[in-house]
Order: structure tokens, then sequence, then C-alpha cells
């Protein structure tokens, strides 16, 4: 494990949260700590969802351009969602539990990804770019089908429910907040544990199948806790397209190690870096609140045409 | 074919907010203005729309050698808005002809851009063309988005973006003829891009001038797309759909297929304008969203259906 590397990105990650905490505070030191700090652990959540998620998906399709947001998975979440209120109603989907809502659309969500790319992605993957195609053509397909139930419900209805569905960085949800952190925590624990599967899994269908891995079961239960960690990132601030792809690319390139105990670390530090100190510069420094996303968008849409180029070179 | 034109046109002509049947519009003086004013230029608006965008996306087919590239799959859109939002800021008391001019020229770029790009791929890999072109076009519109976001035009880029008819009144879709009658323009040159479509060579042997056939498609191409997205929005994957199942019943030489593609990319249209204003009476549904559902998946069956290396 690098560790030095690993060392050097947490300083940096420690630095990035420090100056999200710190710069432009002026008053009350309670009140914005408490403020800034469930900004801060929001923040920090998502980072760690998409890090994982990604990592972990790439390593099970082995490959290292797939990701869960290109192959529509967050866009399938929001499907489900308003397929959801589109069923029960406003009302009636206002007065599920968020937490039994929130379990309900995370066994959801597994099925129809497994029903979708399971069999897809077990049978071997053999052609990467249709697969790709396929992602991107399905994500686009799921938020036309989002927006065309949005319109078939009531509109004064669909205002009730948007809030719910919807939480943004300056307006989280304190109730969510607390859920999603055990999950995240608990898929953390249990990646963190298969760490030696997933280097076997990282080899391929063939490689890991012939070293005696039940590859199958692995692929499911893995594709389970990357839905798991989605629905948690793409609840508490909606779909993020190209930042998973951005946060691996770079986790590849600094860790320079395909030893998943180190990339685990090191992408989910990484994510942290980008996320926080992002927002802090974009929101403290330049003054441009909700952009980061958008930057984000264009920065990981290049890394993504660099990395198609490069592998159509090679 | 031609019945069924008929039946949705004359169903368009019929429904709208106001419960005005089609005798009534006729006889009647208000009727007549209802009907002039709003049925008829939405019925047009979307007839034309719906063909110029089918014959952009078969001329962009066979300049890129690719089945699956069409304005919305190669960042022509995109482009046409990034250049519309730049006239917006920098002029804003600008003419609508300067919009239009800027607004093509930017289309035009990006897609010459794009074509260069695609150019670099290996042809073994043809999906590949349509990947990079849809990343190409969401790179752009990051851009576009950042810009609007920071100038609060946001809303102005979703009028561009999500195609509707809802807006169209006689007055505010004239544009749309221009684009129709640079379709017809392409049916003029409908044999050399058949010919182009062979490839560089293979035309340039058979004595095509093919910097010039290209620079015609483009234009052409780009002129469409932004006149589109400047009147009713982006209507994404009319310019897939309509030309892939056209090819496979009529092959690809584009003199004989151009006006088929037309005739159903127009009635595609039209029939989702209709849809969308009926599956929710008297709301309204924009005619983008319904293609998009349909769009996507005939696109996705088109994967299927077809082997990657038969093509």
């Amino acid at each position: 494990m690098p560790v030095s590397r690993l060392l050097l990105l947490g300083l940096v990650a420690s630095l990035a949260i420090l100056a999200f905490m710190t710069i432009g505070a002026r008053g009350n030191w309670g009140f914005i700590l408490n403020f800034r700090g469930t900004k801060l652990a929001a923040l920090i959540l998502v980072a760690a969802s998409v890090a994982l998620s990604t990592l972990l998906f790439q390593t099970l399709t082995s490959n290292r351009i797939l990701t869960p947001s290109i192959m529509g998975f967050d866009s399938l979440y929001v499907l489900l969602q308003t397929g959801l209120v589109f069923l029960l109603g406003g009302l009636g989907y206002a007065a599920i539990p968020p937490e039994a809502k929130f379990a309900l659309e995370v066994v959801l969500l597994t099925g129809a990804a497994l029903l979708l790319f399971g069999s897809v992605l077990g049978s071997g993957l053999n052609d990467l770019f249709r697969m790709l195609l396929v992602g991107v053509i399905f994500g686009v397909l799921f938020r036309s089908l989002t927006a065309l139930l949005q319109r078939l419900i009531d509109p004064n209805e669909f205002a009730v429910v948007q809030g719910a569905m919807f939480a943004s960085f300056n307006r989280t949800d304190t109730r969510l907040l607390l859920v999603s952190a055990v999950l995240i925590l608990a898929c953390c624990l249990l990646a963190w544990r298969k760490r030696h599967v997933l280097d076997v899994m990282a080899l391929g269908r063939d490689h890991a199948i012939s070293l005696g891995l039940n590859h199958r079961r692995e692929l499911f239960a893995g594709l389970a806790l990357v839905s798991v960690l989605v629905a948690t990132s793409t609840a508490l601030v909606g779909p993020v397209a190209f930042f998973g792809l951005l946060v691996s690319a770079l986790s590849y390139e600094i860790i320079r190690s395909s030893h998943h105990g180190g990339l685990l670390i090191g992408s989910v530090l990484i994510a942290v870096i980008v996320l926080v100190g992002g927002q802090t510069l974009f929101e403290r420094v330049l003054g441009m609140g909700g952009s980061l996303s958008i930057v984000v968008e264009f920065l990981g849409g290049l890394v993504f045409l660099f990395l198609i180029l490069r592998r159509v070179r090679a | 074919m031609t019945g069924l034109l008929t039946g949705l046109i004359l169903t368009s002509l019929a429904i709208g907010a106001a419960d005005v049947g089609l005798p009534d519009l006729l006889q009647t003086a208000e009727g007549l203005e209802l009907f002039l004013i709003s049925r008829l230029p939405r019925t047009l608006a979307a007839l034309l729309a719906g063909a110029s965008l089918a014959v952009a996306g078969v001329i962009m087919q066979m300049l890129a050698r690719n089945r699956f590239v069409e304005p919305a799959t190669a960042g022509t859109g995109e482009c046409a808005a990034l250049g519309l939002l730049a006239v917006t800021i920098l002029m804003p008391a600008g003419s609508i002809f300067l919009k239009m001019l800027v607004s093509s020229g930017a289309a035009f770029a990006g897609t010459a851009v794009f074509l260069a790009l695609v150019q670099r791929l290996p042809p073994t890999q043809p999906l590949l063309v349509p990947l990079t072109g849809i990343v190409f076009g969401g790179v752009i519109a990051a851009i576009t988005t950042f810009i609007a976001y920071e100038s609060d035009l946001i809303q102005y880029l979703s009028v561009w973006m999500n195609g509707e008819f809802s807006g169209v009144l006689q007055g505010r879709y004239e544009l749309l003829w221009a684009s129709g009658l640079v379709a017809l323009i392409a049916y003029l040159y409908a044999d050399r891009f058949t010919i182009a479509g062979l490839g560089r060579d293979a035309a340039t042997g058979l004595g095509l001038n093919y910097r010039q056939v290209l620079v015609v498609g483009l234009g052409i191409v780009a002129i469409i797309t932004s006149f589109t997205v400047i009147t009713v929005g982006m209507l994404p994957f009319v310019g897939l759909v309509v030309p892939n199942i056209v090819s496979r019943f009529h092959g690809d030489n584009a003199r004989r297929t151009l006006p088929l593609v037309a005739l159903l990319g127009g009635s595609l249209v039209l029939a989702s304008d209709v849809a969308g204003r009926l599956l929710r009476y008297p709301y309204e549904i924009p005619a983008g969203t319904v293609f998009g559902v349909v769009g996507t998946g005939v696109f996705l069956w088109l994967l299927f259906a077809r082997p990657s290396h038969a093509r």
C-alpha cells in the first residue's frame, strides 16, 4: 500500500475540510460549526459513496471507463422514485415513513439494476463500446421517462413531492443524513472486508473463476452494494454524471497500485478533496455557489473523451 | 402512409385547449382566426421541424459514414444553443437574423470539430462515434450551462433544449419554413451525398468534389438544427430513428429515400405532439419528451437488433 501517498492525500483532504469550515467565517462559532458541519457531512458522504460505487463498479466489470452513472444507475433511481409517486399519488408517497421508502427504493433499484445490467455484465462483457453506448442511451431513456411521468403527475402534487425527492447541499435533511451515514459506513466496511476478493475480480471474469471465485455471486453482491451507494448519493444531491469517472481516473493515476486496500481509501480521499476543496473554492473564493457540479461535469467529460481516445490508440 | 398523415393532420387541427371542433373552426369568424393563428401554424411547425431534422440526420449519417449519428449525438444542437446564448449575452438587442447567423455558425463549427474528431477513430468501432459525440455534446452543454448559470439565463436554455410546440403561433414559427426550404435544397444534392457516403477516396475517385459536398452538407445540417433550436427547441433522436427505419425498407439511395424520410419524420414528430396534447388533456407534454421515450427505445432496439460486425 502506498502509505506516503495516502498520508499526503489525507493531509490535503484535511486542509480542504479546514478551509471549508473556516474561510470567511464571521460571528457565532457555535452556529457556524453546526451549520457548515451539516453541509460538510453531506459533502463527505456523497464523495465517499460516489468514489466507492464507481471504483466497485469498475472492478466488477474489470474496466476503467464504465461508471454507474454513465450506465444510467442514478437516472434509474430518479425514475423509480417518480414512478412510485405516480403509482401511489403524492399523498400516499409522502405518507410512507422515509426509512421504509428509502429501503423500498433501494430494493427496487437493486432488482432493476440486476435485471438490466446483471445479465449483460455477467456474460463476460466482450464489447465495451456497445455496453457504454447502451448505458448512455438507457440513461437518456430513463430521463425522458422521468420527464414524461413528471408531466403526468398533477403539478400541485408534484410540487409537494419534489421537495422530498431532492435535497441539496444547502438544505440537507438531517434525518436522511443520518440514515445515509449509517448505510455508507456499512458499505465502506463491507467493501474494505472484500478488498482481496475485489483484487481478484479486477482480473476479469475468466481469471477470477479459474482462481476459485464464485464470480456470479460476487458480481451480484457487488452490484447490490453499488445500488445502495448510488441510491444514497442520489437521494442526497441528485445525479452527478461524470464526477465518479473523474475521481476514479485520478485515483488510478495517483495511487498507481491495483490493490484495493489503497485504492479504496485513496479514491474516497480524492473525492473529498475534489468536492470539499472545489466547493470551498467556488463558493467562498470565487463566489459562484452552484457551479461546481457543472465544472466537474465539464472536466469529467473531457477525461472520458481522453480515456476513450487513449484506449483506441492502444 | 399518406392516409395516416392526413389523419394526424386533421387530429392536430381539431384539438387544442380551446374546445372548438373542426366544423366550427372553419365556419365562424372566431374559429377561423383561431385556426389561422394557432392550430394551423402548430401543425405546420411540427411537420416542418420533423421533416427537416430527419433530413439533417440522413445527411449527417452519410457524411460521418455511421448509422448512429444525428444532430443530438454529435453536439450540433448543443453548439447551436451555445451560439445563441453568446448572442443573447453579448448583443441582447441583436436582430433575429443575427441570432440565426451566429447560432448556425456555431453549429457548423461544432459539427466540423466533431467530424474531425471522428475521423481519427478506427472504422472498426462504429459505436465509438455516437459515444464520442454524446460526450462531446455534454462537454459543450456544460460550458453553456456554466455561462447561463452565471448570467441567470438557465430558463432560456431549457426552452432551447426541450422541443415543444405549445408556444407556436402565427408569426413565431416562420423560420421553420426556411429550414424546410434548406431540406429541399438537400434533395437537389441528394446524389452527391449518396456518393459522399461511399467515403472520401471512393467519392473523389468518382469525380466528386468531396470538400464542397462536405461543406454544403454541414451547412444544411447546421442551418436546420439551429433554426429548430431557435423556434421550437431541440428534438433529439428524430434524425436518428427516422433514417434508420427508412433505410431498413428502402436502402440508402438518398434521391429515393429523402422524400420518405421527410414524410416519416414530419409524421412522427406530429404524432408525438398530438400524443403529448392528448395524454393529459388539456395540459400538454412537450413533443420532445414524448419523442425522447420513443426515440431512445428505437435506438436501443437498433443497437440490440444489429450485431456489431455487420453494419
